[in-house]
């Protein structure tokens, strides 16, 4: 592809500056994510921490979870542990006293906690933010059955399990720079997950489902991270890996199946679904109608909508495909009309021409 | 699924379970995770053995190989040059429970029995021996032209996408690409002066982030396809088309016609659907071509049946009509073609033939592929 990324503007570049000045400040955040109890993200962020030790980082523990399995202990021996308060029988990190330590590396043991009324911060991952901010990096652990987001997911799997009443902000997780999943078969947790009259594989199905969750927001936070990357490094254009499926929508009878086509593509292949039309001024009150009829239903399937400008349709769609790193493009056409035309191109004709590196389909009427 | 039919006295051997533990790049820690797991199975009473194992391994992964028995490696002469490969005779005769093979993906030095250690691995598993490998994503068939557009490496030893479906579990080996190149640097994954090759390869940091991303959408994509785990928006969607799909590539002489082969694949396997490869042939079978073009349509069959697509042949004068015809007859829903985009685009053949299909296919959705050209790497 030769689209070379235009010069950067002097706006543009100072706001590149003080985006990496902002960066370079902040703790870095590492989260070890894990789909459910027995996965061993604990024992992988000890891991982490027993090894910048012995690199040389002044690494503390800040947190740990109040049970640990015998073969952390071994771990936990060799790192300092600045130990948690109560108020109220209810634990919380001794920020104040984690700020007053400075140490580089602070491990934090359960994102998800609340904290005692009466402290600064309602949420442990508030008193994260606060470390981050203050230059200490953090290495966490969370489960990604406390996501706040995806907690009606969850609770839609797991029915019967335990209910998180505490939880994370996905936004927080996100802002994340380092993100490792900590990946294992769902029979590795049964044990832990309980699940009481569950069926064994009616538990593992259930767990896998989580499973897949966990690997995918990975996969979406790694995708978001490629483009910041990008950002950063003033690189115009990047490859995500995700199928990312565009659909030419007009007031065409056939929107609804064009929907129906891509929304399929899209939950199999776990992509992201793009669906523009180009402004024509001309268009009759019909048409308007039949149009908005077809986009609100691309809302409804959680499209991304947007209406695009330009005198050459083509050249508007595929400027916007390129930018969004469209993998495939969804075109209608009309088989009973223009093909007699040799000379005369369709707007298929000319999409197929000119879409490198892009496959077209095209839908039926 | 590999579980077996019900005991009958004539059965062999229940199928041995496969178990791939999946990463990005060398040094992630996929042989440290997959002798990990041996070793647990041993304290569990089971019967392992290392069948293969990287000599050049890391200090760190080596340790974990304490108390682990080791099949020795088979030594084979090849134009003057000794090399070591998996002795799977002598795996088979030792009859282990389980058998720990490193590097899925690797192709055996000629003059072995077969080509392929996966090739190997399936004897063991065919053996009822479960079998405990290792692999990265860029070395999955039919992400061969994505990795090739990312990196601009084309990765020659490939493992077939139904290989890997025949292992009961696929695990995801992750680390950050920060972690992996930090490590890089201090000499942990490769010597120094390896490091510096390799970080101007596949070791950049945006490379590494995009093969990551690979990675877990792909165990992502194992674990829904073995355990029907419909995870996220999916799951709440109600499952509106259960229409089968059917898919048919059109394959022709032209060169970029294995990457149209490998993206038709993996969307059928995505769709759960099949997928028939057709060329078609002026006169009875291949004979009648001219030599460049009947070689090169007989590798893209043969390439196509490796990956299991169902192949066919057809003859006619008119290749649009044949396709579309043969498209009817087996219920096709989408068809894939080439844009076989040779020099002057408008006016070749390539696009009238296009017009051709679309015209007579109607109510069948056709799929004009592109060409993936690796992007040239950025800063």
């Amino acid at each position: 592809m030769s689209v070379s990324a235009p010069r950067p503007s002097p706006d543009e570049l100072l706001r590149r500056l003080q985006a990496e000045e902002k960066y370079q400040q902040r703790g870095r955040l590492k989260v070890f994510l894990g789909y459910a109890s027995g996965v061993g993200k604990s024992f992988r962020m000890l891991d982490e921490g027993r090894r910048r030790r012995q690199r040389g980082q002044d690494v503390v523990i800040g947190a740990m979870q109040p049970k640990t399995p015998p073969e952390l202990a071994e771990l936990l021996k060799k790192l300092e542990s600045i130990p948690l308060q109560t108020a109220d029988g209810i634990p919380y990190m001794d920020v104040e006293a984690i700020l007053k330590r400075h140490p580089e590396v602070c491990l934090v043991d359960g994102l998800a906690y609340d904290n005692p009324p009466g402290r600064p911060n309602s949420h442990r991952w508030q008193d994260v933010d606060q470390l981050l901010r203050a230059g200490i990096a953090v290495i966490t652990s969370v489960n990604l059955q406390y996501v706040e987001e995806l907690r009606q997911d969850i609770e839609r799997i797991m029915p019967n399990g335990k209910q998180a009443t505490v939880t994370v902000p996905e936004s927080f997780l996100r802002t994340a720079d380092e993100i490792e999943i900590v990946d294992a078969p769902a029979e590795y947790c049964m044990r832990q997950a309980g699940g009481g009259e569950v069926p064994q594989a009616e538990l593992e199905h259930r767990l896998s489902q989580l499973r897949e969750m966990a690997l995918l927001l990975t996969a979406d936070v790694v995708d978001q991270q490629l483009e910041d990357y990008a950002e950063r490094h003033g690189v115009g254009h990047t490859f995500g890996t995700q199928e990312r499926i565009l659909v030419c929508m007009t007031s065409r009878a056939n929107g609804p199946r064009m929907m129906e086509r891509a929304r399929l593509a899209r939950d199999r292949f776990h992509g992201e679904l793009f669906v523009v039309h180009v402004n024509q001024p001309d268009l009759d009150a019909e048409a308007q109608a039949a149009l908005e009829r077809n986009l609100e239903l691309a809302r409804h399937e959680g499209a991304r909508v947007r209406t695009l400008e330009g005198a050459d349709p083509i050249a508007s769609i595929l400027q916007f495909a390129r930018e969004q790193r469209i993998t495939q493009i969804y075109v209608g056409h009309s088989p009973a009309q223009g093909w007699w035309a040799r000379f005369r191109k369709t707007a298929a004709d000319r999409l197929i021409e000119a879409a490198e590196g892009i496959d077209v389909k095209l839908i039926p009427q | 699924m590999s579980s077996s039919s019900p005991n009958s006295p004539a059965d062999p051997p229940a199928r041995g379970k496969l178990k791939i533990f999946l990463g990005f790049a060398a040094g992630v820690g996929k042989t440290f995770k997959m002798l990990l797991e041996a070793q647990e199975r041993k304290r569990g009473g089971c019967d392992v053995v290392v069948g293969y194992f990287e000599p050049h391994a890391r200090p760190d992964t080596i340790a974990q190989l304490e108390g682990l028995e080791i099949i020795p490696r088979r030594k084979i002469e090849y134009r003057g040059t000794a090399f070591e490969e998996m002795d799977v005779d002598a795996i088979l005769e030792r009859r282990p429970q389980v058998a720990v093979v490193d590097e899925f993906p690797h192709t055996n030095v000629p003059g072995c029995q077969r080509t392929k250690r996966w090739e190997d691995v399936l004897v063991l598993l065919d053996a009822g021996i479960d079998v405990l490998t290792t692999m990265n994503v860029q070395h999955l068939e039919s992400l061969n032209d994505q990795v090739h557009q990312i990196t601009g490496i084309r990765v020659r030893e490939t493992v077939p996408d139904w290989v890997v479906q025949q292992a009961s579990e696929v695990v995801m080996v992750d680390l950050t690409p920060r972690a992996l190149l930090n490590r890089l640097e201090r000499g942990v994954v490769y010597s120094a002066d390896k490091a510096r090759q390799a970080k101007d390869n596949f070791f950049k940091e945006s490379t590494l982030v995009a093969l990551r991303e690979m990675a877990l959408r792909q165990t992502a994509y194992e674990v829904e396809h073995r355990h029907g785990a419909e995870g996220g928006a999916a799951a709440v969607m109600p499952t509106a088309t259960h229409r089968t799909e059917t898919l048919l590539v059109y394959l022709t002489a032209d060169p970029a016609a294995a990457a149209l082969i490998r993206r038709a694949k993996r969307a059928a396997d995505f769709f759960h659907a099949e997928c028939w490869a057709v060329a078609v042939t002026p006169g009875p079978g291949l004979e009648g071509l001219p030599a460049p073009d009947r070689e090169a349509l007989e590798k893209h069959l043969n390439f196509a049946r490796n990956l299991h697509l169902e192949t066919r042949l057809l003859e006619g004068p008119d290749p649009a009509a044949e396709l579309v015809r043969f498209a009817r007859d087996r219920g096709v829903t989408q068809i894939y073609l080439g844009r076989q985009h040779n020099g002057n685009w408008t006016f070749s053949a390539g696009y009238d033939f296009i017009k051709q299909v679309v015209r007579l296919a109607r109510d069948v959705e056709v799929t004009i592929v592109a060409e993936r050209k690796p992007v040239p790497p950025s800063a």
